[in-house]
């Protein structure tokens, strides 16, 4: 048995209790959800502090998943487990179920939190992937009220986050847009490990599809698909997971076809920093950037056909 | 004889005779389940007495370096902290080093410097585990760093640092050298062959990772001079003497209770420093003192397995009759040679590299070296490196089979032994004791439907997918060993085995051996059971107890069945034979008259006359006089020195997909026919080979401990050190033929490990042949799904 070095433990019963102690515990004090990343880091001595704050009690408060018309809300204690059982949200975003189905195991899915997930700041994360890939915003909250925080800014390097040490993540906003399709491919090296790379896709269909050229293999209604947005959001190939703009340049207002495909593979092969590990080669990483690209989002305009359709 | 089997598969059976309860060998569940089961096994952490103290060991940060200062002040000043201790301290009572199983020394705390990361510094004893740890913090270690050893391949170059300087007169980091065969021979042979195939290969560092790491509870009575230790050995006994050989500690004054044992695979056999330091704990305290260690201690400082740079070379005519099988092997022993092996045998039983085959020729040269790495080298059920050489053979027939453009099956078939050359003397000198391995493969290539397979593959390929089969046709060398020839640091190599028959017909059988999940609580009452007719339920089997059970050198090497199997069947037999001379007593017939029908004697020609082994066990020990010379009561004991090794074979046969985008690779089917000769329960006997195969497809795909060029150990916990779940193994399909062992009392041959030795090749050879469009012949393990890429690339490189 691994032993953490000695701390003291508080347990929250609201939000801003939860601020309340982390103001005035300061940077000795750490919040606590599923602990699935933080106690195995504290029992190895690579994280010590004088305080967890255990907040497991805001599941209550913190934990939901809800639908607008042009929004999914997630509450930051949403367990794993909640999410990859939401048919409503597979019906969305199927990205998730894809993604929930392919994260650690069973056990730590009933434990851990999209919270967590993201305030962990992991670059192989695969929620945190999956919210990059989709565009989402954080709410952070503080004794001073909340703020929205896009994605693309939430992360700020390996293990670091933009929420403040007296702020928490209280909830995860996904914009929803019409004729959406999504999907999220992965390799490890065994079920459960942390991602060799992974590739996450949304697209979305414009909405009038325009007269049948003919010659693609992608059709509905006889009438020739296009893309009227598309995101790639890549995990474990840089110092964070990370959206590639470029590809959503080069795939807005196109026909989707496996030469399209490459070329999003290319540019995510491109745009990707990984470094060689234990977990596979630099090289290997940014082949599978691209190969898991052309899949992801094979898959995600797949996905977003078939709604059309029916 | 063979038998072959039934067409039958593990599940087909499981649930269809589960119910029976046999006399005597055949498959029923496990007698010790019951306890495992319901959570109520007692495993060394469980061990809680009075007053015990809890002990922390400080380990090296670095893989090499000098040890300049050490202040324990802080740590002694901690209020919970009973006693620190250093290695200096240590010295002082002659106690800092100790001898390692292969006539090496190992530092029990580092004095001079730390040879590896992780090394034993300095422990701690203190009232709890969380007191302990903490103060390991306190102590202040001042280090100066030396350039490390870690490539085994650069350990001997002129400018490498010495790792052993305290070795009198060491002046390198050369180990030992040793070789086997004939040299001469072997090169006339390749010399004048058609066809000669080459071929480097790695068997990287890997680890047992036990679920249960090691540990000991030490308990040191001061008033009768009396140490108990409760250790997780594999080898009470031979650790006992050990103890008393290294310590001074007289040996009647000494009792080894290996208790519940979560796991061994060799991992359990070596004694560590960490089971010194509790004994050191104890004496100096005067209390009972804990040491478990945790995951990360396990993974980075006991005993590891393989490690081996092979150079494998095969030569063969064009038609594909193998001639000669020639090998150089660089081992990596770490910084203490630990290995655990017969004393005559450096590099283990790895001569047995010829595997199946009729060759005219063999030779191997072995190099063993010293590195800036954890000690050990043999462990993880490998039966003594034959895994290597297995792996080694297994490699090199189906590199040949690549260049002869043959099919690896035909190849095979063309050169295994066949059943008339048993008793066979292979030309490094082992002489197999029997097999039929063509009808042990026929069973498997059935199993498989091999040829519909290979169809499958040819329609696939067509299309762009991949899809390998592997075949591995092995043979293993088990039951260590004749006293004359095998002892572990002049042990020999025998077991004993006590049964005492009860006067109501009940009997306890004491072993030498100790499970580590293998079942020996029901297998050896099996064993009893079929020798005297007494039911299994109503045999209570006593081990891993130096006070209560007779000497012998425990369970590895899957030994047990061979040597205290066999022992327990004599052991039986011993008592069946009073028991005769008391029922001709009892039915007053001349013991000539008698016979012998599973659990009575009868009257010949008169079947109504018989009395059960129940009612002479009661006359034995009853009123009454008994046949004229026979001592009462019905007890006996031996001690077996078995005249052989046993030599299972196996046929394994692995069927594979890769993603040929992401080189992702998945075992679709493994195909397991095993020959341990007569097999006691088969169902144990399956869970063993169930076992194995996942070990083996683990290392296959993704096992390694893994360094950075400081000597950093990469793979320290279960995030970094992969092992296979159940998503990575496919349902086993298990088969069997039976081939007697014609020198064991029961014929059987053990099978413990058989499925570790035997199946990383099948995998290996699958995921190659699935790799033929690309022109792969060779990749190191683990085929991780990045190594397996690369070999599609023409890029990958050996994982050291």
């Amino acid at each position: 048995m691994q032993v953490p070095a000695p701390f003291e433990y508080e347990r929250a019963t609201s939000v801003d209790g939860a601020i309340g102690l982390l103001e005035r515990l300061g940077d000795t004090a750490k919040l606590v959800a599923g602990g699935h990343s933080l106690l195995p880091m504290m029992k190895l001595r690579l994280a010590n502090f004088e305080y967890l704050i255990d907040i497991n009690d805001l599941h209550g408060e913190l934990g939901y998943i809800t639908f607008t018309a042009d929004e999914v809300r997630i509450g930051a204690m949403t367990r794993h487990r909640e999410i990859a059982e939401s048919a409503e949200l597979a019906t969305v975003f199927p990205i998730f179920a894809d993604a929930e189905q392919v994260i650690a195991d069973p056990v730590v899915r009933n434990r851990g939190t999209i919270g967590g997930s993201l305030c962990q700041a992991d670059p192989a994360e695969d929620l945190s992937a999956v919210c990059t890939t989709l565009g989402a915003s954080c709410v952070i909250r503080g004794s001073g009220g909340e703020r929205v925080v896009p994605m693309a800014e939430f992360h700020r390097g390996p293990y670091e986050t933009a929420v403040g040490p007296t702020e928490m993540l209280t909830e995860v906003r996904f914009p929803i847009r019409p004729h959406a399709g999504s999907a999220y491919e992965k390799v490890e090296r065994r079920a459960g490990d942390w991602a060799v790379a992974a590739a996450g896709a949304a697209v979305w269909l414009d909405s009038e599809p325009r007269g049948s050229r003919g010659g693609t293999d992608s059709e509905y209604d006889g009438q020739d698909v296009v893309l009227a947005d598309a995101r790639v959001g890549l995990a474990a190939v840089g110092p964070n997971t990370v959206e590639i703009p470029s590809i959503s340049a080069a795939l807005r207002g196109q026909t989707p076809s496996e030469e399209l495909y490459a070329r999003a593979g290319e540019l995510a092969a491109q745009s990707c920093n990984p470094v060689t590990d234990p977990r596979g080669s630099a090289d290997y990483k940014r082949h599978l950037a691209d190969e898991l690209t052309r899949r992801a989002l094979r898959r995600a305009v797949q996905r977003a056909t078939d709604q059309v359709r029916s | 004889m063979t038998t072959v089997a039934e067409p039958q598969t593990a599940r087909e059976t499981a649930f269809v005779d589960n119910d029976r309860h046999p006399v005597g060998h055949g498959r029923m569940l496990r007698k010790e389940d019951p306890r495992f089961v319901r959570g109520r096994g007692h495993y060394l952490d469980d061990v809680q007495l009075p007053g015990m103290l809890h002990l922390a060991i400080l380990r090296s940060p670095l893989a090499h370096a000098k040890i300049t200062a050490i202040d324990i002040t802080a740590a002694q000043a901690h209020p919970r902290v009973k006693l620190v201790v250093t290695g200096a301290m240590l010295a002082e009572k002659n106690l800092a080093w100790m001898p390692t199983l292969s006539n090496d020394v190992q530092a029990v705390l580092a004095t001079d410097k730390v040879r590896f990361q992780g090394q034993e510094v300095a422990f701690v004893v203190a009232e709890d585990r969380y007191a302990a740890r903490d103060a390991l913090e306190l102590i202040d270690v001042t280090y100066e760093e030396l350039r490390p050893v870690i490539d085994a391949r650069h350990a001997l170059d002129p400018d490498a640092p010495v790792i052993r300087d305290d070795l009198k007169d060491k002046k390198d980091n050369h180990i030992f050298d040793w070789e086997t065969g004939d040299k001469d021979a072997t090169e006339k042979v390749f010399a004048a062959a058609d066809v000669v195939v080459t071929q480097d290969m790695v068997y990287p560092r890997v680890h047992p990772a036990p679920m249960e790491t090691c540990g000991a509870v030490a308990d040191y009575d001061p008033i009768d001079g009396k140490l108990t230790l409760w250790s997780t050995t594999q080898a009470p006994h031979a650790h006992r003497t050990l103890y008393a050989i290294v310590a001074g500690l007289p040996e009647h004054k000494i009792r080894v209770i290996s208790p519940d044992i979560g796991g061994g695979f060799g991992n359990k056999v070596p004694i560590y420093p960490g089971y010194v330091c509790a004994i050191v704990g104890s004496l100096l305290t005067g209390k009972p003192v804990k040491w478990m260690e945790d995951r990360s201690e396990n993974l980075t400082s006991t005993s590891f397995a393989r490690d081996y740079v092979m150079h494998g070379e095969i030569a063969a005519t064009k038609d594909g009759k193998i001639l000669a099988i020639r090998t150089h092997v660089l081992a990596d022993h770490g910084a203490f040679n630990g290995q655990a092996a017969p004393v005559k045998y450096p590099a283990g039983f790895f001569g047995v590299f010829c595997g199946s085959y009729d060759l005219e020729a063999a030779y191997a040269h072995q190099t063993a070296v010293y590195t800036n790495k954890a000690p050990g080298g043999v462990a993880y059920a490998c039966s003594f490196r034959i895994t290597e050489a297995v792996y080694l053979v297994e490699r090199m027939v189906d590199c040949l089979a690549f260049e002869l453009g043959m099919d690896p099956v035909e190849l095979r078939r063309k050169n295994l032994l066949r059943p008339e050359q048993f008793p066979y003397t292979t030309k490094t000198g082992w002489v197999f004791d029997s097999g039929n391995y063509q009808a042990t493969l026929d069973e498997a290539l059935r199993i498989a439907g091999y040829d519909e397979l290979r169809r499958e593959q040819a329609a696939k390929r067509e299309r762009g997918e991949l899809m390998g089969i592997g075949v591995s046709t092995f043979t293993e060398a088990v039951g260590a060993g004749p006293r004359k020839d095998m002892d572990i640091l002049g042990l020999g190599m025998n077991d004993g085995c006590e049964l005492r028959i009860h006067p109501t017909g009940k009997a306890t059988v004491r072993l030498s051996v100790q499970t580590q999940g293998q079942g020996h609580e029901t297998t050896f009452a099996q064993i009893v059971g079929e020798e005297l007719g007494i039911p299994p339920a109503d045999i209570e089997v006593v081990h891993g107890d130096t006070d209560q059970t007779p000497f012998g050198l425990g369970t590895y090497g899957s030994r047990s069945t061979p040597v205290s199997g066999a022992a327990a069947a004599l052991v039986a037999r011993k008592i069946r034979d009073k028991a005769r001379i008391i029922a001709s007593g009892m039915l007053e017939v001349s013991v000539a008259d008698l016979e012998w029908d599973k659990g009575s004697f009868q009257v010949a020609g008169d079947p109504g006359k018989a009395v059960t082994i129940q009612q002479i066990a009661m006359r034995a020990h009853g009123a009454g006089d008994l046949p004229q010379g026979l001592e009462g009561g019905l007890d006996a004991e031996v001690c077996y020195n078995p005249s052989n090794l046993t030599y299972p074979n196996g046929a394994y046969i692995c069927v594979v997909d890769v993603d040929p985008g992401t080189g992702k690779v998945t075992v679709r089917r493994f195909i397991a026919v095993d020959d341990c000769g007569t097999r006691i329960n088969p169902m144990i006997i399956e869970g063993q080979v169930h076992g194995g195969l996942a070990d083996g497809i683990g290392m296959a795909l993704m096992e390694m401990i893994s360094f950075d060029e400081d000597g950093n150990c990469l793979s320290g916990s279960l995030m970094d050190y992969l092992l296979p779940t159940a998503l990575e193994v496919p349902a086993f399909e298990t088969g069997f033929t039976v081939t007697p062992s014609p020198h064991h009392p029961i014929g059987a041959k053990g099978v413990g490990e058989s499925a570790t030795v035997g199946s990383p090749p099948a995998v290996v050879n699958a995921v190659i042949d699935a790799l033929r469009p690309f022109g792969v012949r060779h990749v190191d393990m683990p085929l991780t799904p990045s190594r397996v890429w690369e070999a599609m690339q023409g890029t990958v490189q050996p994982p050291i």
